[in-house]
């Protein structure tokens, strides 16, 4: 009963979903308050029935309700409750029902919280937004849908993957979905507002906190994945230039360099057109990351050319989507007037120069993502493209991104002056390269890159202080001056300097990881050591235990340093039978920053076991510049001059009344 | 500065930094990147020993040997050519014999793949696939991987 009950649901939040994409549309051609009105209301039903689906298949996997296929094919009555409910999201069906549940969210925050918004641009946001639910409502409800049934249901399901049976994995998709699905708000309002054909710098105040928020979920999502990638496959890497993993990529660095020209926007009414098509292009990779991801394309070319029905789906959308809006570009964007006028060293300048980078290194990702598909496709011909071509193409576009970016904040809008802000950047590079140097005296040297490496990590750190010092005034006035100043600084201003911050952090971990961390293999007998720098490790021995739904062989390590016990690691193997499969489970101990990896493989015949331990420097330092980007974002996002509506043109005031 | 000035070094630095990206790609896609070979291809292509290549095919039932520290030697088959391929490392979970992989690295000069890494990606109904595809062009794609394929098949129809 209840899987029918989810299945009525989307059928009815479908039909709520056409209505809200064509009424309010009309109203706004017809200026009928009444007609745009429709809109919000429609908009907070429609994620309630898209909700009470997902709720309904979330039912089914609690009480795993095998006569549902996808419960039987994704579940298991012996999995724990957190892999029962993580499990609704992890598959295919139950997934893009989370996709559409986070774009229906995404539609009810603005008809709840847009109070401010003019009712026209409103009541066209919320269209178009209902016009991406329809379509992708449909997609579930015509290939993918999650409420099928058995006819003879089967006694017990066949298991969720056991790799993803993690809790890192249980909340890095609703994240990651987050993020790259509230994309969908800043192309609503682009859309809207090239419906509309007018613009303003209102626009850009209304589409920054929107795209911020969906940056910030995306920068966690993508963090998370690549800290669960790290300790789940065994293999001590964080970022694998995977297809999957550039997928969520591309619509960051979109985002970035779009939260950027919307600031432009904002402040100095330039770059109008620029930012409209940024926010195009950052939902269509997302979507064009959906495709990649859920249209099997990458499992097989030959797989999506032989059972096309669901690729062919998500491509006619990613079709008429991105060809429609940028159709519609074409059409309206030279009708948007330009303003703000700047020199090439300004603020502004600083910005385009951010923007032009961030853009071409996303190009270089999609180049290198989709170049073996095409190829394979056409040619037939096989190829790889991995992390060396990344790094020696984007790598490149990324170190003059970086050197700029300290300049950015300190140069004045409109007419800046390149040699003041170099002058009070010295004291960062020093500072830069002071520590590097120390630290080359004390490590002994390594390869010419690296000093620079670090220099411009460090750089990039102390560019971020740098910034907040120049403005409290701090060392040049008295310190309790400095610290008033402090408070009253806008909040964006600090969360500006956080997220930068947090990117010189991330890079250094990056840095630290590639060119400091050892790796050790061996193969011990109990009561054998392995040592990784000053770390004994003693193997004492194995034992197993039974799991809920799983047997677990694991080998019992003392971490000695200097000969003090300092810890044990507990690394496993832990085979499923379910699914006739195994999982490495790694064992990490933390140290500082840094972190010694440990993980096993296969026990041989003689009692002996290889193992493969890691001594990986400041590799947290990675994930934590991605938690203190986020915190700048949030920072940002309380500023309170975005929180407080522009001002409205009169005329809008009667119209707006009966939307709230 | 003029109007049309400004504009004109905007789009300059533009094109310089899309020029910049173009190069790089370019620069990267003739030297970075990985060709995809069957042990067929590598017995009919002649590929140069020390050129960088990926193969995949079956570990040969019964060539794996282990040696010292980690070493390892098995064969890898499509069904009509076979390669031997040596490696030196943890092998992944799932490597077993008669299982699909793929190996990175290069030929030595007597015929012998140096693997530096490689990969099962598969669990008991998934094949990499890359494998999947030489196997089904050799002809040897049939009866097990259908009949697994097939059987999760049933369990929907059921």
């Amino acid at each position: 009963m209840i899987a029918e009950f989810g299945h009525y649901a989307l059928v009815l939040a479908l039909a709520l979903a056409l209505v809200q994409a064509s009424v309010p549309i009309v109203g706004a051609r017809k200026n009928d308050p009444v007609l745009m009105a429709v809109a919000g209301p429609t908009a907070i039903a429609q994620l309630l029935f898209v909700a009470i689906a997902f709720g309904a298949l979330t039912i089914c996997y609690v009480r795993s309700d095998f006569s549902v296929i996808n419960v039987f094919e994704n579940s298991h009555s012996a999995k724990p409750l957190i892999y029962k409910i993580s499990g609704v999201w992890g598959n295919h069906e139950g997934s893009m029902l989370l996709w559409v549940l986070i774009l229906s969210l995404f539609g009810a925050l603005v008809a709840l919280f847009g109070g401010n918004l003019p009712a026209r641009l409103k009541a066209n946001v919320l269209a178009v937004q209902s016009w991406i639910a329809v379509a992708f409502l449909l997609f579930i409800l015509v290939t993918s849908n999650p409420f099928l049934r058995i006819l003879q249901p089967p006694f017990e399901g066949r298991d969720l993957n056991p790799i993803l049976q993690d809790p890192g994995l249980a909340i890095h998709p609703p994240l990651l979905y987050l993020g790259y699905v509230g994309l969908s708000i800043s192309f609503s309002f682009a859309i809207a507002a090239l419906i509309d054909g007018r613009i303003d710098a209102a626009w850009a105040r209304w589409v920054r906190p929107w795209t911020l928020l969906a940056w910030m979920f995306l920068t966690l999502g993508i963090a998370m994945g690549s800290y669960w990638a790290y300790y789940t496959l065994g293999w001590g890497g964080w970022w694998f230039w995977d297809p999957v993993e550039n997928a969520s990529f591309m619509p960051w660095l979109a985002a970035t360099a779009l939260l950027h020209s919307a600031l432009v926007m904002e402040k100095r009414n330039a770059l109008k057109v620029w930012t409209i098509l940024l926010a195009i292009l950052a939902f269509s990779l997302s979507l064009i990351g959906t495709f990649l991801v859920r249209s099997g394309v990458l499992t097989s070319v030959h797989a999506f050319a032989t059972d096309p029905t669901r690729g062919v789906f998500i491509l006619a959308i990613l079709v008429l989507f991105i060809g429609g809006s940028l159709a519609l570009f074409a059409l309206r964007a030279p009708l948007l007037k330009q303003g703000g006028l700047f020199a090439p060293i300004s603020r502004e300048g600083a910005l385009v120069l951010n923007n032009l980078f961030l853009v071409s290194a996303c190009g270089t990702v999609f180049v290198g993502t989709l170049y073996p598909l095409a190829l394979e496709a056409l040619t037939d011909e096989k190829i790889s493209v991995g992390a060396p071509f990344f790094n020696a193409t984007f790598g490149p576009l990324f170190v003059p991104l970086l050197i700029a970016m300290p300049f950015g904040p300190l140069l004045a809008w409109k007419r800046g002056d390149l040699l003041g802000v170099a002058q009070r950047l010295v004291g960062a590079a020093a500072i830069g390269a002071i520590t590097v140097a120390v630290v080359f005296a004390m490590e002994g040297g390594g390869p010419i890159l690296v000093p620079f490496a670090i220099e411009l990590a460090l750089y990039v750190m102390a560019g971020a202080v740098t910034e907040i010092v120049e403005r409290t005034g701090l060392l040049k006035v008295p310190f309790l001056t400095a610290f008033a100043r402090a408070r009253g600084l806008p909040r964006s201003a600090w969360g500006g300097a956080f997220a930068h911050f947090g990117l010189g952090l991330t890079l250094l971990g990056i840095i630290g990881e590639t060119q400091w961390g050892i790796e050790r293999i061996a193969e011990l007998k109990p009561g054998q050591t392995i040592s990784i720098r000053r770390y004994d490790l003693k193997f004492d021995g194995m034992n197993t235990r039974q799991g809920p739904n799983y047997r677990e062989l694991s080998a019992h390590f003392t971490v000695r340093r200097h000969g003090d016990v300092i810890g044990v690691m507990e690394p496993a193997k832990r085979s499923f039978p379910s699914r006739g499969s195994s999982t490495t489970e790694t064992a990490l101990m933390t140290r500082g920053f840094s972190q010694l990896y440990l993980s096993l493989g296969d026990p041989n015949p003689d009692g002996s076991l290889a193992v493969r331990l890691y001594y990986k420097p400041l590799v947290l330092l990675i994930w934590l510049g991605a938690v203190v980007m986020v915190v700048g974002g949030a920072l940002s996002l309380s500023d309170r001059r975005l929180r407080v509506g522009a001002p409205k043109p009169a005329r809008s005031r009667s119209a707006l009344a009966p939307a709230e | 500065m003029t109007r049309k000035q400004r504009r004109l070094s905007l789009i300059g630095a533009a094109l310089g930094v899309l020029a910049l990206a173009v190069a790089l790609v370019l620069g990267a896609l003739k030297d970075s990147i990985v060709f995809f070979n069957s042990p067929t291809d590598v017995a009919e292509n002649h590929v140069k020993p020390g050129t960088r290549i990926r193969i995949g095919g079956l570990v040969k039932e019964g060539s794996v040997r282990r040696g010292e520290s980690l070493a390892v030697h098995f064969e890898v088959t499509d069904g009509r050519s076979t390669v031997p391929v040596a490696y030196q490392g943890l092998l992944p979970d799932l490597f077993r014999e008669g299982q699909g992989i793929v190996a990175e690295g290069a030929l030595d000069p007597m015929g012998t793949f140096r693997a530096d890494s490689v990969l099962a990606k598969h669990d008991e109904t998934y094949m990499p696939k890359e494998v999947a595809d030489s196997l089904k062009k050799q002809g040897h794609w049939k009866d097990e991987y259908e009949k697994k394929a097939g059987a999760a098949r049933q369990g929907r129809a059921q």
